[in-house]
């Protein structure tokens, strides 16, 4: 074949690949098209006291100076949640921070009770500076979890909190690898994965997610963003705020007051 | 144009299999399989039908006014009544039926009370192995109006790691109220109602400055050693000495 | 499950956000990228005959590309296995989240089988279909027929066509198997959380470590196919492919010892907690197998065996030595990369451990398995796609 033939060939290709294009797109336009006239378990028309997650936009503020260490932030939500009991699956879970004078820190888990011997017990006269510090999924605006999921599994909703589909999940465990807070676990008795849902069962009913319910000192807040009376805007009027790891341009929306820059 | 006849036949098989995938993923795979929308809607579905187990605060002073309006007046008006009767979302649905404990164990209360240094100073904190031991903790205090059967004189209680790092110290016989002035109502809001520092250097060389009567602490010239600072900019008054 | 769980909680050093106790990627991720690595390494060596015009390499051409197709058939079985739900895995083909990196490299991994290797395969095998189609009776006529698409044109310009195409589809082929591996290297290098990880070099160090894998193993099966069938090894062919070999190690470790260079000067936050992790918990399988034996010790066999001019017998022996000795190092690569990533916290204060299980679908036994499997399937494509051009009908002899 010349040259001349294999060019009158090539141009034929590109009407050809071009109409199987668009004919690709125009299928998938018509898929992507929600159903007309609410059919088939569409998003419900909003009515007048009907739930619009667009104009509500949830996040945490934690206090740590407030912070006792007790756990019962960490047990509520185990039982709200039926996350299992055992010491490696955890959606919210405390550290303890020890920096001593001598520039030391040490770190423990205290809601894990592992047998291993503890570090050893604070001196309270070396200590500097001690405190607990409360951990949870951050629900981040620009979430790395939600970025890698291969089946898009793992989605934010309108109203700023970051959801599982676990009849969706494949269980590849590439969200528990790309979250840097290590906020998520693989629920062995459904093989997906699993973490902190801000309660949103609760939320949506106009209850607190559990860990704030019942933490004793309010060291924990939750709010709306979006509202004109929210204690979580007081909050954040206050209080210089911080986030976990704000170099990776995750923009966690669990704001930490008093944070440490010892605290990872 | 002469195409070769392999090509021919490769491009059938090539449009077969294009055509094929094409269909099958736009026509023949349902909906429901592959729309984004109908899979986060039905994800919410499912979470909104999960059950809560907490009441909420709220729920519980609905019929148990007389306690909720007393806690509400006390120390404990911060604590929802779940985070020691635990999960009561069954009670408040069939209260006969099920009744939430009611924690009466001496391990109870050192969960939150017991001294650990990493609590905030200002949280009241005891040492559950001399405090009153082996009396149950409600017998003096009432957990929905948790004030102490006397008031605590000494700082301490609320204090606890100021105490110890004192008590160390060559400050250790100093009472709190020789340098802090408090008010009662420090004892009622504590974040409000703060005691004083000294803010002035004379206040220290009541002790410290050459002409102290006191012979015991280390003296220096008021007038010269590190103005014109306080002298608790640098010296830590519950452990002077330091270490290290 | 959770016994395992248990016995790494006391296995722990430092602090760690207790969910990371678990490893999640296991050995079968590790087999993962070393297979499709194998895949990219052997095509490109494929591709110095075809588009490079290596003649001296033609002997290991269709080796080559049939080893690339073994493998590429068993690389998507390790992640099938590995996943919590298997079940569901046509979900990442059906609806795939676009900006996610593994979701698209399934795509990715369709067109290099489908538009690049299978179609390579077709184009150089179909004259040698329509040969053996003509001489057979019965179902492997039939096979031969079908897997030709009943075409019957071995004229000379139709053979000729099928060189061309070779050539583009080879072309073609050389971005494509860049980036199904690099693709490998990309979902790795992505992960902005963990520091071990997530490296612009990654996909490039990826790549190279892949090329010289392949590569070895393609003289590796040369060799051991020509002991098998009792022929004579190409000595010429040998000796090149081994000169490229050479090159291409002393890329990779360049690139690997420029990463490990720019890491410790750099000295961002995660280099402590790195340097510890290397130094405790991949010391023998990063500087022992990767580096040392790995490397340095193939380096200086493929050095002595070209300058010492040894006879042919010598030089085989070690270049066969040496090529094991890669595959060992190369496997210690990704061990090192896919393990070893997930032994350190990312608070940055702690390490973890590792447990291989003998048993269970993610255990040592299933990981050999999937490593053998790839020869099996090499053995089946070989008997029904032979390696040599075969006579034409007419003359007897084979043509050149």
């Amino acid at each position: 074949m010349n040259k001349r033939d294999f060019l009158k060939g090539l141009i034929l290709f590109f009407p050809a690949g071009g109409m199987l294009g668009a004919l690709a797109g125009m299928l998938e336009a018509k898929e992507a098209a929600p159903a007309q006239t609410g059919t088939a378990g569409a998003a419900p028309k909003p009515g007048p006291k009907a739930y619009d997650p667009k104009s509500h936009y949830y996040g945490m503020g934690i206090e740590i100076d407030k912070c006792i260490g007790c756990n019962r932030c960490v047990e509520a939500c185990k039982a709200e949640n039926d996350v299992l009991q055992e010491p490696f699956f955890f959606r919210t879970w405390i550290e303890r921070y020890v920096i001593k004078k001598d520039g030391n820190v040490v770190v423990e888990s205290i809601s894990v009770k592992s047998k291993a011997p503890k570090e050893a017990s604070q001196d309270d006269a070396d200590v500097l500076r001690t405190f607990f510090v409360p951990k949870l999924c951050n629900h981040c605006v620009h979430p790395p979890c939600v970025q890698v999921c291969p089946v898009g599994a793992t989605f934010s909703t309108e109203d700023g909190v970051v959801l599982i589909d676990s009849k969706r999940c494949i269980g590849c465990r590439y969200c528990i690898q790309a979250c840097p807070y290590g906020a998520r676990y693989l629920d062995p008795r459904t093989k997906t994965a699993d973490k902190c849902s801000f309660c949103y069962h609760r939320v949506r009913q106009g209850l607190l997610p559990a860990c704030v319910e019942v933490c004793p000192t309010q060291a924990r807040i939750f709010g709306d963003l979006k509202s004109k009376a929210s204690r979580l805007v007081r909050f954040a009027r206050l209080n210089k705020i911080h986030v976990l790891k704000p170099s990776l341009n995750t923009e966690p929306k669990v704001y930490y007051a008093q944070l440490d820059g010892e605290v990872r | 144009m002469r195409m070769p006849e392999q090509v021919k036949r490769l491009a059938v098989v090539i449009a077969v299999i294009i055509a094929g995938a094409l269909i099958t993923r736009f026509y023949v795979i349902p909906r429901s399989l592959t729309s984004n929308e109908l899979h986060r809607s039905s994800t919410v579905q499912r979470e909104l039908a999960k059950p809560v187990k907490f009441a909420g605060s709220e729920i519980c002073q609905g019929c148990h006014e007389t306690e909720g309006i007393k806690k509400n007046k006390s120390f404990h008006r911060n604590v929802s009544c779940e985070a020691c009767h635990g999960p009561a979302v069954k009670h408040a649905e069939d209260p006969t039926a099920v009744k939430p404990p009611a924690p009466r164990d001496r391990k109870f209360c050192p969960v939150c009370h017991a001294y650990d240094a990493s609590r905030p100073t200002g949280f009241p904190q005891i040492n559950p192995s001399v405090h009153n031991p082996l009396k149950p903790c409600i017998a003096c205090h009432n957990p929905h109006d948790p004030v102490p059967p006397q008031t605590p004189k000494a700082c301490s209680a609320c204090h606890a790691q100021i105490e110890r790092t004192k008590s160390v110290s060559s400050h250790a016989l100093l009472v709190c109220t020789t340098c802090h002035t408090v008010s009662e109502q420090h004892k009622r809001a504590p974040r409000t109602a703060l005691p004083s520092k000294p803010q002035t250097r004379e206040f220290c060389a009541k002790c410290h400055g050459k002409d102290s009567p006191q012979k015991e602490p280390p003296k220096i010239d008021v007038t010269t050693h590190g103005t014109p600072y306080l002298c608790w900019q640098c010296h830590h008054p519950h452990l002077p000495e330091g270490r290290g | 499950m959770s016994e395992v769980l248990h016995e790494l909680l006391e296995q722990i050093t430092g602090f760690i956000y207790p969910n990371e106790v678990e490893i999640h990627w296991s050995l079968l991720i590790v087999v993962y990228p070393y297979i499709t690595g194998l895949v990219a390494g052997a095509f490109i060596l494929a591709s110095l005959v075809k588009v490079f015009n290596v003649k001296d390499l033609q002997p290991t051409y269709r080796l080559a590309l049939l080893t690339a197709l073994a493998f590429l058939l068993v690389a998507p079985l390790p992640l099938l296995l590995h996943l919590g739900r298997p079940e569901l895995f046509y979900e990442i083909l059906l609806t795939p989240n676009v900006t996610s990196a593994m979701a698209m490299f399934g795509f990715v991994y369709a067109w290099y089988l489908m538009g690049v290797l299978l179609l390579e395969v077709w184009f150089e095998y179909r004259r040698d279909l329509i040969v053996m189609a003509g001489r057979e009776r019965g179902l492997m006529r039939w096979i031969h027929r079908a897997l030709s698409l009943f075409s019957t044109d071995t004229s000379e310009a139709a053979l000729a066509f099928d060189r061309k195409a070779i050539r583009a589809i080879t072309i073609i082929g050389i971005p494509s198997a860049f980036l199904l591996h690099g693709y490998v290297g990309f979902i790795f290098g992505s992960v902005k959380a963990n520091p071990w990880w997530s490296s612009v070099l990654m996909p490039i160090v990826f790549l190279m470590s892949a090329i010289v894998s392949g590569i070895a193993l393609v003289i590796f099966l040369y060799m051991m196919l020509a002991a098998i069938r009792k022929e004579p090894v190409d000595m010429r062919c040998l000796d090149t492919i081994t000169s490229y070999l050479f090159y291409a190690v002393i890329v990779d470790f360049s690139l690997e010892a420029l990463d490990f260079i720019h890491r410790l000067y750099e000295s961002e936050e995660s280099v402590k907690i790195l340097g510890k992790l290397i130094t405790h918990k991949l010391f023998m399988s990063l500087f022992v197998l990767q580096i040392l034996i790995g490397m340095f010790i193939p380096l200086g066999i493929l050095v002595v065996a070209k300058w010492r001019r040894l006879n042919e017998d010598g030089r085989k022996l070690l270049y066969f030595t040496a090529v094991i000795l890669i595959q060992l190092g190369i496997f210690s690569t990704r061990w090192n990369v896919v393990i070893g990533g997930q032994l350190f916290s990312k608070s940055f204060r702690g390490l973890m451990a590792y447990k291989l299980e003998v048993m269970g679908i993610e255990g040592f036994l299933s990981a050999m398995a999937l490593l053998a499997l790839p020869f099996v399937i090499l053995a089946v494509l070989i008997r029904v796609l032979p390696t040599k051009r075969l006579a034409d009908e007419a003359s007897g002899a084979a043509p050149s």
